[in-house]
């Protein structure tokens, strides 16, 4: 690590040594070495950027720093002092507290309670309700969001209010390492630009943050240094986060240096007969009036703020809400208002914006996961002929490469990436004509995103009429043949891709205009 | 497959152990994941039973009547239990069985005894028991899927109800089955096997072929293990789930069959507790109360767990109160076996 830089944070008593240090950090699970030698220094006041892809071993160090998993070699200083978290108490007694990507708040308990949970203040065996609320809406206030009730119950909270409870709880705790997985990916841009105030605030104060996100120019904004992971290992440390050029961020931790790239687009315009034909469907406070054609080979994307319509648009497109005006039409044929299956019957698949809690059956096979939307097709009257289905699930798996490629495996031990492939390839063996993508990228890393933009196009190309949904702009250009950009549950622009760039998106996104 | 993986640089496990090992690891792996390996405990707990019983009993336990008796006395609780194997593992539960089983048994007796008399063929009231059970199970499914009651309450609702009905059909009294063709038939042999017990294995095989290798059973797994994402891939939960039910239900009219036979009567007590002694053994069998997991041969092994415990207590003249703790205790023991070898076949992943 570099000295000045310590030098420069605003909390004295840790300038010259590192809030902590670990060195050496290995931690092996039965048949894999998840961590192999880890390095890590953070130092008070400062925002360290963690980078590597998925299965480089940033979920297992932050298990590590947790307490939840016990390091099987190398040594953990804290403030200078040979610490061993043996649990998460130990690790919330030091004052390490992680912001999990899949967030762990009770939805059935307010705000406050959340907040104060494991530690609520009392009285002789009693809640001390109001100060447990007067808590809350101090840490709420200082986070800059003091619109969040400390009395409104979490499950009803948008996902950005849900991580800001997150880090009220935190900070409750008197927090002095605060570790955030990609607290990002729920958030939309305005939203994202709130958490960087407040982590700026946290580390003016003196916290520590360990940011991890897949997001390169997130890490420009924020970030102070960087430590990038590959295979377990630390490859290099302490990366000035606004200074190292985007190559060798990628070439660390790939061992390329490409950036992802958007595969070329087939054609420059569609006519003829729409694959999806969404004629006027609404639904009251959610999206009004929407009407668009996807044809068979397009891929058109939805632009637009979390909470302007788009994710559910696209569930009323699939029947999982139901539509109260206006119809479906896949290949001419209207689809029944509010029912999945005639969906799915007529040839449309949707991979959700929840794979895990949408998507996956976690505890069975890979192979189940594949074959669960076409049962029918390994079907002998009421048997299934389990050879048939394998060897189809098998032949999905390698078409699509998912890693490990091998179909008993559980699909709780996959990647995010390679847990998306199987989602698409539970569709593709469908033989589905039109695909509604939510998020498809979403906690997938750098690597496995080129590789899925290639597969989308690759099936557009097949003649899939492709529907896609995303928060990333630059993905929604990148990869779709037309834009159709959402606000407040309209459609305010619909165009080809090529003729509109990420700020015209933004500008109509947050303004209603081009710019 | 492996040695590409490292030529191209991917990130992925280091390539230290899978690699040399891969070939027997796997095929470990795939015994400890199959029957075997997730029922490893259950067949421990069976077989320090069958020695706890040989040692204490001696030739009266080891005999191929004492075998019989032990099949004959569990057979009726397990059919049950293979049904409610199938709703657990579809994230549901069924506490009215016992008092279906009742309320089939009275309607069926009812049927023969006093609204078409002593000419009734066996058949008919076989029919009736079914169609009785079925359809209680229905109303339970429809409840469930459709009116959107949480599964313990309503079914606990039929429980009361249906029990109710069972003691104003036989008014209380305790009817007994004169048909003769009905006693025959159940109450008999087949090549020293028996029928009792014969009814049970053909259930038994019936539902592992259901649960295993039908688009059925795959489904189950899939709306107990994860609705939404079942609802998602154009599954019919709903549907499904009141199927789930219904089917419970008809093994309750065959529990009610059985039930009649051997005692040979029908009465509103009949089946008193099956709930819990279904749910019991289902659970001790490995099958998960949130949904998503579970064996037929692992509910099977409960069951005989079960029976063969009650028939050693008896056979060394324990009271009935004795037994209650000792199966309390089995409970316990069998489900904190199958957690730790179920947690070590995971690790193995």
């Amino acid at each position: 690590m570099s000295p000045d830089l310590a030098d420069q944070t605003p909390n004295g008593a840790s300038a010259g040594g590192a809030l902590l240090e670990m060195s050496g950090i290995v931690k092996i699970f039965p048949g894999v070495r998840a961590l192999d030698g880890v390095d890590l220094d953070v130092v008070s006041g400062e925002v360290h950027c963690l980078l590597g892809q998925n299965g480089a071993g940033k979920s297992t160090l932050i298990k590590v720093l947790s307490g939840a998993h016990h390091p099987d070699e190398g040594t953990i200083r804290w403030n200078g002092e040979h610490v061993r978290l043996t649990n998460p108490t130990a690790a919330m007694r030091l004052g390490i507290a992680a912001i999990y990507q899949e967030l762990d708040l009770v939805n059935d308990l307010t705000v406050a309670q959340n907040i104060s949970l494991g530690h609520e203040p009392t009285r002789a065996g009693f809640d001390r309700r109001h100060a447990e609320r007067e808590r809350a809406a101090a840490l709420l206030l200082r986070l800059g969001h003091p619109e969040i009730q400390p009395n409104s119950v979490v499950g009803n909270l948008p996902a950005a209010g849900k991580q800001i409870v997150s880090m009220a709880r935190a900070l409750s705790r008197d927090v002095k390492l605060m570790i955030m997985d990609e607290p990002s990916a729920v958030l939309d841009q305005g939203e994202v630009a709130r958490l960087f105030q407040v982590i700026r605030d946290l580390t003016d104060n003196g916290v520590a943050v360990i940011y991890i996100s897949h997001r390169l120019e997130e890490i420009r904004a924020i970030g102070d240094r960087v430590t990038v992971l590959k295979d377990g290992r630390t490859v290099a440390t302490g990366l000035p986060a606004k200074t190292t050029p985007t190559a060798d961020v990628i070439r660390l931790m790939t061992g390329r240096s490409i950036e992802y790239v958007f595969p070329d687009r087939s054609r420059d315009s569609f006519v003829g007969e729409p694959m999806l034909d969404v004629v006027g469907i609404s639904r009251s406070r959610e999206f009004e009036d929407i009407s668009f054609r996807v044809h068979p080979g397009e891929v058109v994307g939805l632009a637009g703020l979390v909470g302007s319509g788009r994710s559910e648009i696209l569930e009323t497109v699939y029947g999982a809400r139901r539509t109260e005006s206006g119809s479906v039409l896949v290949d001419g044929k209207a689809l029944h208002a509010g029912s999945v299956s005639s969906a799915v019957t007529a040839g449309v698949g949707l991979c959700p914006e929840e794979r895990k809690s949408q998507a996956l059956l976690l505890d069975q096979t890979v192979s189940n996961n594949v074959t669960l939307a076409s049962l029918r097709k390994f079907a002998v009257g009421p048997f299934l002929n389990r050879h048939k289905e394998d060897a189809a699930a098998r032949q999905q798996i390698e078409a699509l490469d998912v890693r490990p490629g091998d179909p008993q495996r559980d699909a709780r031990t996959l990647s995010g990436g390679n847990q998306q492939k199987v989602v698409l390839a539970r569709w593709l063996l469908t033989g589905c004509r039109v695909l509604l993508l939510d998020e498809p990228t979403r906690g997938v890393d750098v690597g496995a995103r080129s590789e899925l933009y290639a597969l989308i196009r690759e099936l557009a190309n097949s003649g899939v009429a492709v529907l896609l949904v995303s928060s990333e702009v630059p993905e929604v250009l990148g990869l779709s043949d037309r834009v159709l950009v959402i606000r407040d549950g309209r459609i305010v622009h619909d165009g080809p891709a090529q003729e509109i760039d990420e700020s015209d998106v933004l500008g109509l996104v947050m303004e209603g205009s081009p710019r | 497959m492996s040695e590409s993986v490292v030529a191209v640089e991917t990130p992925g496990p280091p390539p230290v152990g899978p690699d040399d090992s891969a070939p027997s690891t796997s095929r470990l792996r795939r015994i400890f994941r199959g029957s075997v390996g997730r029922n490893l405990g259950l067949i421990l707990a069976l077989v320090i039973l069958i020695i706890v019983g040989v040692v204490t009993g001696g030739e009266r336990f080891a005999s191929i009547e004492n075998t019989l008796t032990i099949l004959r006395l569990g057979s009726v609780i397990g059919v049950v239990s293979i049904g409610m194997t199938f709703v657990i593992i579809g994230g549901g539960i069924d506490l009215s069985v016992g008092a279906n089983v009742a309320l089939a048994s009275v309607w069926a007796t009812t049927v023969a005894t006093q609204t078409l008399g002593r000419d009734v063929h066996w058949i008919v009231m076989v029919g009736c028991a079914l169609i009785v059970a079925t359809c209680v199970g229905l109303i339970n499914g429809l409840m469930i899927a459709y009116g959107k009651i949480a599964p313990f309450i309503a079914t606990l609702a039929m429980l009361a109800a249906a029990r109710g009905l069972a003691e104003i059909i036989a008014d209380r009294k305790t009817q007994i089955i004169t048909v003769q063709g009905f006693l025959d038939t159940f109450s008999g042999d087949v090549l020293g096997v028996p029928v009792l017990v014969i009814i049970f294995a053909v259930v038994a095989v019936i539902g592992w072929i259901l649960l295993n290798r039908t688009t059925f059973g795959r489904r189950t797994f899939a709306v107990g293990g994860n609705a939404e994402a079942a609802r998602l891939s154009g599954i019919r939960v709903q549907r499904h789930t009141l199927w789930l039910y219904a089917l419970l239900g008809t093994t309750c009219g065959i529990a009610a069959v059985m039930i009649m036979a051997r005692t040979t009567t029908g009465s509103s007590t009949h089946g008193m507790l099956y709930e819990l002694d279904a749910i019991a053994a289902v659970v001790i069998g490995g099958t998960l109360l949130t949904g998503g997991r579970g064996t037929i041969v692992g509910t099977v092994i409960g069951v005989l767990i079960f029976t063969m415990l009650s028939n050693i207590f008896t056979l060394n003249n324990l009271s009935i109160s004795a037994q209650a703790i000792a199966k309390g205790v089995i409970i316990v023991v069998a489900v904190l076996l199958q957690q730790r070898i179920a947690d070590r076949s995971r690790a193995v992943t």
